[in-house]
């Protein structure tokens, strides 16, 4: 599997590693609502089909991504670096 | 009294290893490096750093991803990450010059003199041995001379410079270095292997 990192461009999976779900949205710190917690920490829809995620080029340029990866075929449909930056490009 | 040891293991001696009968596939060694340093842009100042750290060590230094630059037997630097560069020299004064050079609005500097060793990889086989090691193409067309690749080996984090045809830099984690050079060793015997 290669994943095309924006920064280096088409490198093998050896050199990603993963970071997680990039489809959950933090509650507020200061927040005590424990669903919404509860949601953030476990809830997952598991999807069979693209799915956003963080990834690290940790062995090459060390940049977080945002990948879209079909959890069926672990097609690679988008990559950009997971925080815009003037240099690299927006975040999806 | 404390023994000095080298970064590569006391059996990294001058020699012919490997199967050498036909001649040597590569050359490996250890030139001296003084200073390395990592320089890191803070957003939007990319160009600025590169042309910053380029002033101070006599090279047009590039912004874009893998670019690089060097001079034989001088300083050499090449990208390594958005707005990463590795810089380095044989002057042991570069680094504090290099600090002392880069406003603190446009970046930061991080001496690794100490952290990283830096192997040279020459020969006609070079390409070759490091693509046994890496998944990269080393071919001059996709890889050219001056630019840079970061890249792993398994748990080795490698950075690569082309600095000629047939000649690599590899700088790695110095407390690495050893296991490190011992895999090189094993991936050059059947192209037959000099160490200088
Ligand atoms: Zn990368």
């Amino acid at each position: 599997m290669l994943i095309s990192c924006p920064h280096c461009g088409p490198r093998d999976l050896a050199e990603f590693s993963y970071q997680g779900d990039a489809t959950r949205t933090r509650p507020d710190p200061a927040s005590t609502d424990t669903q919404a917690w509860h949601d953030y920490v476990y809830a997952r829809p598991n999807p069979a089909g693209p799915h956003r995620e963080f990834w690290q080029h940790a062995g090459g340029c060390r940049a977080h991504l945002l990948v879209v990866r079909d959890t069926l075929t672990h097609e690679i449909h988008s990559t950009a670096l997971a925080r815009p930056s003037r240099a690299g490009g927006e975040t999806a | 009294m404390v023994e000095r040891a080298t970064p590569l293991g006391a059996d990294f001696k001058p020699g012919s290893y490997g199967d050498f009968a036909d001649g040597i596939g590569i050359t490996l060694s250890a030139p001296p490096s003084g200073t390395i340093v990592e320089a890191t842009a803070w957003p939007g100042r990319e160009r600025a750093l590169a042309a910053r750290v380029g002033k101070v060590v006599g090279l047009s230094l590039e912004a874009g991803a893998g670019a690089g630059a060097f001079k034989e037997t001088g300083a050499a630097a090449f990208n390594i990450g958005p707005g990463r560069f590795l810089v380095s020299g044989r002057n042991e004064v570069l680094a504090d010059r290099l600090i002392g050079a880069v406003p603190e609005e446009t970046g930061t500097l991080t001496d690794l003199s100490h952290g990283r060793t830096r192997l040279r990889v020459e020969g006609a086989r070079a390409e070759w041995v490091l693509a046994k090691l890496f998944a990269l193409d080393f071919s001059s067309a996709a890889f050219p001379v001056t630019e840079g690749r970061a890249t792993a080996h398994h748990d080795y984090f490698v950075q690569i410079q082309r600095t000629g045809d047939q000649r690599f830099e590899l700088y790695v984690f110095r407390s690495f270095a050893r296991a490190f050079v011992s895999v090189l060793r094993r991936a050059a015997e059947d192209v037959g292997y000099r160490i200088e």
